[in-house]
């Protein structure tokens, strides 16, 4: 069998990128949309057949099989080198298809959101580049790869939140996401310095095969603080996870980078790169599991479950649409992290695992479809917070279905994707973590409470009196809307556990009725409440907002997690450690140089009388020589 | 004429000739077609040497041998190896552009272009030298046309500038050329005549305690016009007083001559000095690159945030060069190429807009790319170029430079290398606050709105710099693969 087509899959972006980047000002902003969607359009189709061709072929004796087709790019020592290529396994190949899809659907809808922005062809420039990135880093065949385009993402998400680059709050998001996400990729970095230190190799291949299960015994030599060096490799590696996919402490950037224009928030900050930190534990899983008994998954699964509890609590009190649904997003990439990090790898044990792939993929689409579903809001409204919103469904009624089918389907309202895979992470938790599965249910009735909070303050309540009548957006918009509510509902049907599974081997997946249960009806509980709270304008929400006083606000306020940060970096680091840097360097150490120049005119000042140019003083200075010198030889010669 | 000399003579004969220029327009047109063809001849140096290497396996190929001074054994000795080669093409690439960028130096045109140009013939002849005394004539012939240039062409406390720069770098020199009479009088040591040819005195071992002597002595003569903490402080106000081309050149290529020296010289020739050596001044150096990075960030002015940009990477030059294996010595000459183009570029930049906003404080300037799109086009990307994006050199170098000491047998100077990768955070810092600042943002003087566009001759220089970069950057297997193969004996003396 021969995947090697799918290098296409990203090289046309690039080439899309190229062509847009350096011709912005040549080519109008009539043909540009259309450029770039048929390109990702191309990508995506081809994305399409690789599903289907590896899915029905790609087996051998009942496991999948990987296929990498790579190139030596750099090389570093005689076994350290660099490759640059494609990996096609279960994982890899539904990655393929989650960011084609969503990226193309972001540009036909970009067609219609930014018309008539300045920066229009710029704009499909970087949407290229991002989608070139994104799709090297999901076909990485190893860890440098990864991380090149790790790096690359990283970049055009700067580029693409700074888009309106002379807005000040814009430039500031661009820069906060690009140092947080960089300070997490310094743990990334460092990770693989590490582990390949210790096992010789950057390849995805070699660090995850069956043999390599020996790999638990790589660095047991080496230990530090009492874990081997391995799992200390393991945890920083997934510290640039932690960074990318906004887990705690490393979020405080995404709320930020809402600043980019929305359908932007989509593709990246909602279905694509914030899930990189999952796919990639997801690459390096048998790591994980295996060494030291799992520990540094324990540490994947309480921070995802961390995360995803506070992050749902953050969302609740948030008054920009956007950032609800950026701290939703962060809440449901906690679940993937979660479920991951109780998951084993064998057989039905590895359910975990399948079910972190299989939300990844639904909330692509549903939470991708939630953007385009506010962008299309802020467009009409021309605002971001709900103040501003209100009893839009006569007015937009696409919009208006769409985002309550993605609502259900987030919610987990039976029937829709979201309950299918987000049932699977509670089975998984269950199984085998007891205080991790009630944080897990506590916060699905929370989504569903500010997810529907979200909804009947948009779509219900108090009809603003807009100024101007808000309308529906146009067809090139509505499509993908409509295609993404097909999928938010259609996705939870395909048997994700014949395809991608931890071994490699489909096992069967039943519902389990009892714990699908509990998770709807509190999802359910969840939907009334919002329903009592928001449906029709009430004091409720005040009333309550009053009664949990200082903790409501601290919630509000982020659980002041960036006024730390700004006091670590402003205070501590600028204030302190680089301002007395700067100091030091002036006046300590060029000091002490302009000093000795100082010291030599003085001493030359000084000396320079000796020089005098009289014949008696030279005499003088003669003859105090030679009695000097005489007195010396004479001392020695005593002696 | 051998294919070496040309090196030289082209820049020579190109002052010469400058000498009838008559006006601006003369000056800038003899310049530039000295330059091109010497810029011509380094492109063809890059095939030939290909060529010549894949049939001729010395560690020196294209070699020549004149004496010029027999009672002392002084030879004109010349021959390259990949490292030399990479760093001539780099040298007549920055030189070239340079010229571009200087389209428009109004005051004495003809003999900045002179000084610019002899500046750049002490770096030529520097890099095809393998006597050390020819080699060290030519360092101080490219040290002292700085002196003029910033003192007479130079702008804010220029002569105070100059001085420090030029009484700084002299002192590395005379620290220097005591080192290397120390070398020369120690080059018998197995008998025969005391020779200043390094490719000889490599053959020979020098006593141990000679060696501990000396090492320090030529390591910091060269380690100081390479940034070496703390004797980097002639770097900022230089870069800051210096006009465009010269800062370009200075920070550019004249910085690189001190790695440059460090591992053909002191290295090469002492290797158990600096063996010896190698913790103290790696602590140095490592300091060097943090401390670089941290004294960036609070900067007013953007030369002096690039002046201590340059020490933070070039400290990593040196700390890499002090790790003593192949690919970390790989990733510091490419570090070095990199670094020398990407500075360049950055002081081009600012250069631009300086020209065209008359001032260079940070605080004041803001919303740049609006009405400069091409200038902040290529300042942004320079900036992710330089903070080590990957498909531009600096990740290639950085990563080959991080990897290559990360393999270091010794848990200390593992450690030490983790504290040299935290580095990049810092880097990206001073980098996107400067970015972030002056280009982006709301536009902060309305007196900006109509700014004149990049020229043709601006975009020239810039392109010039930005196609090897990103050359580099995408395609770095065929550099780095030559690059071990020169690096291979280099580093035998010293395992």
């Amino acid at each position: 069998m021969d995947f090697s087509y799918t290098i296409l899959i990203p090289l046309i972006p690039l080439a899309l990128f190229l062509l847009l980047g350096l011709f912005s000002k040549k080519i109008p902003a009539s043909i540009s949309g259309w450029i770039g969607s048929l390109g990702l359009g191309t990508s995506f189709a081809l994305s399409l057949y690789t599903v289907y061709h590896y899915f029905l072929e790609g087996k051998l004796n009942g496991v999948y099989q990987t296929f990498i087709y790579k190139q030596t790019w750099l090389v570093f020592t005689d076994k350290l080198h660099i490759d640059l290529g494609v990996l096609i396994d279960p994982i890899s190949v539904m990655m393929l298809v989650v960011v084609t899809t969503i990226s193309f659907m972001v540009h036909l809808y970009s067609r219609g959101y930014m018309k008539g922005d300045d920066g229009y062809t710029r704009f499909f420039a970087y949407l290229a580049l991002f989608s070139f990135s994104m799709l090297g880093l999901v076909l990485a065949t190893n860890l440098f790869q990864m991380y090149i385009f790790w790096e690359l993402v990283g970049a055009s998400s700067f580029l693409l939140i700074g888009y309106y680059y002379t807005k000040p709050s814009a430039v500031a998001a661009a820069k906060k996401a690009f140092i947080v996400t960089r300070f997490a990729d310094l743990g990334f970095l460092i990770g693989i310095l590490l582990i390949s230190y210790y096992t010789g190799t950057f390849d995805f291949q070699d660090l995850t095969s069956e043999e390599g299960l020996l790999i638990a015994g790589w660095g047991a030599s080496a230990s530090f603080m009492g874990l081997s060096v391995f799992t200390w490799g393991l945890i920083l590696i997934y510290m640039g996870g932690v960074g990318k996919s906004a887990m705690l402490p490393f979020h405080i950037w995404l709320p930020d980078a809402m600043e980019g224009p929305t359908p932007v928030s989509a593709l990246i900050h909602a279905a694509t790169m914030v899930v990189a930190g999952v796919y990639l534990v997801a690459r390096l899983f048998p790591a994980y599991y295996f060494v030291e008994d799992g520990f540094a998954l324990q540490v994947v699964a309480y921070v995802g479950a961390i995360s995803s509890l506070v992050a749902a609590l953050i969302a609740i009190t948030q008054t920009d649409i956007k950032r609800v649904l950026a701290f939703s997003t962060m809440s449901q990439i906690g679940y993937m992290m979660l479920a991951l990090g109780v998951s084993k790898y064998e057989g039905h044990e590895g359910v975990g695992y399948m079910a972190s792939m299989f939300h990844l993929f639904t909330h692509a689409m549903f939470k991708a479809l939630l953007f385009l579903g506010a962008g299309s809001v802020i467009h009409a409204v021309h605002s971001n917070y709900m103040k501003d919103m209100g009893g839009l469904r006569k007015y937009m009624p696409i919009t208006h279905i769409t985002f309550l089918i993605a609502s259900l389907s987030i919610a987990g309202f039976p029937g829709f994707a979201g309950f299918f895979s987000k049932d699977e992470i509670l089975v998984a938790a269950f199984e085998s973590n007891k205080l991790i599965y009630f944080s897990s249910v506590f916060v699905a009735g929370l989504t569903a409470f500010y997810m529907f909070r979200l909804y009947f303050n948009i779509f219900w309540g108090e009809d603003r009196k807009y100024k101007h009548a808000p309308h529906e957006s146009p067809l090139t918009m509505t499509l993908p809307l409509l295609f993404l509510a097909f999928m938010s509902v259609a996705a939870g049907y395909i048997p994700f556990s014949e395809y991608i599974t931890a071994d490699g081997m489909p096992f069967e997946t039943h519902l389990n009725l009892p714990l699908a249960a509990i998770a709807s009806s509190v999802g359910i509980i969840g939907i009334i409440l919002a329903y009592i709270f928001y449906k029709k304008p009430t004091n409720l929400p005040e009333k309550f907002a009053n009664a949990f006083g200082f903790v409501y606000k601290w919630i509000y306020n982020k659980l002041y997690f960036d006024e730390l940060y700004i006091f670590v970096t402003k205070k501590i680091l600028f204030g302190i450690v680089a301002f007395s840097a700067s100091w030091f360097d002036k006046h300590v150490v060029d000091g002490s140089m302009i000093g000795i120049g100082n010291v030599t005119v003085s001493i030359s000042n000084k000396i320079k009388g000796m020089q005098s140019g009289k014949f008696q003083d030279y005499a003088m200075s003669f003859v105090g020589g030679i009695v000097v010198i005489a007195m010396v030889v004479f001392y020695i010669w005593i002696n | 004429m051998d294919i070496l000399s040309l090196f030289v003579i082209v820049p020579l004969l190109t002052v010469l000739v400058l000498i009838f220029a008559k006006d601006l327009k003369q000056a800038r047109l003899i310049s530039v077609i000295g330059m091109g063809i010497q810029f011509a001849m380094s492109i063809n140096l890059i095939f030939a040497y290909l060529k010549e290497r894949a049939v001729n396996s010395d560690l020196m190929v294209f070699t020549k041998d004149v004496v010029w001074y027999e009672t002392f054994n002084i030879h004109y000795s010349i021959g390259v190896d990949a490292i030399s080669v990479v760093m001539i093409a780099l040298t007549a690439i920055v030189v070239f552009a340079g010229i571009f960028i200087s389209w428009k130096t109004d005051d004495l045109p003809k003999e900045f272009f002179m000084s610019l140009i002899a500046l750049s013939l002490g770096v030529f002849g520097f890099f095809i030298s393998t006597d050390l005394f020819t080699l060290f004539v030519f360092f101080e012939i490219a040290v002292i046309p700085i002196y003029l240039l910033i003192g007479i062409w130079g702008s804010g406390p220029k002569e105070n500038s100059a001085m420090k720069l030029t009484l700084m770098l002299m002192g590395a020199s005379a620290i220097l050329s005591v080192g290397i009479l120390g070398i020369y009088f120690n080059s018998n040591a197995d008998g025969g005549a005391l020779t200043f040819n390094i490719l000889e005195i490599a053959k020979v071992n020098i006593p141990e305690a000679a060696q501990n002597i000396f090492f320090p002595l030529v390591f910091i003569g060269f380690a100081v016009i390479g940034g070496l903490f703390p004797f980097h402080t002639w770097s900022p106000s230089g870069h800051a007083s210096a006009p465009t081309a010269v800062s370009m050149l200075h920070a550019g290529v004249l910085m690189k001559l001190g790695g440059y020296g460090v591992f053909r010289v002191s290295m090469y020739l002492l290797p158990v000095g600096a063996l010896n050596w190698s913790d103290f001044f790696l602590v140095l150096t490592a300091f060097g690159v943090i401390y670089g990075a941290f004294g960036a960030i609070m900067q007013k002015d953007l030369k002096y945030v690039n002046a201590y940009a340059s020490v933070s990477h070039l400290s990593l030059v040196l700390f890499a060069l002090l790790m003593f294996n192949r690919t970390a010595w790989t990733g510091a000459i490419i570090q070095s190429l990199s670094h020398g183009l990407l500075t360049a570029m950055f002081f081009a930049l600012i250069g631009m807009v300086y020209g065209r906003t008359h001032t260079r404080e940070i605080s004041k300037l803001g919303g740049i790319m609006k009405v400069l799109p091409f200038i902040g086009a290529i300042y942004v990307i320079t900036g992710l170029a330089y903070l080590g994006l990957p498909g531009f050199s600096g990740f290639v170098a950085e990563m080959t430079v991080f990897v290559g000491s990360f393999q270091h047998p010794d848990l200390f100077h593992r450690i030490l290398t983790i504290i040299v990768v935290s580095s990049i955070v810092v880097t990206a810092v001073y980098i996107l606050r400067m970015v972030g600042k002056i280009m982006m943002g709301p536009l902060s003087n309305s007196a900006y709105k109509d700014l004149p566009k990049a020229t043709w001759f601006e975009k020239t220089g810039l392109i010039l710099l930005l196609i090897p970069v990103i050359l580099i950057g995408v395609l770095p297997l065929g550099l780095s693969e030559i690059l071990k193969e020169s690096i291979q004996p280099l580093l035998e003396r010293l395992l």
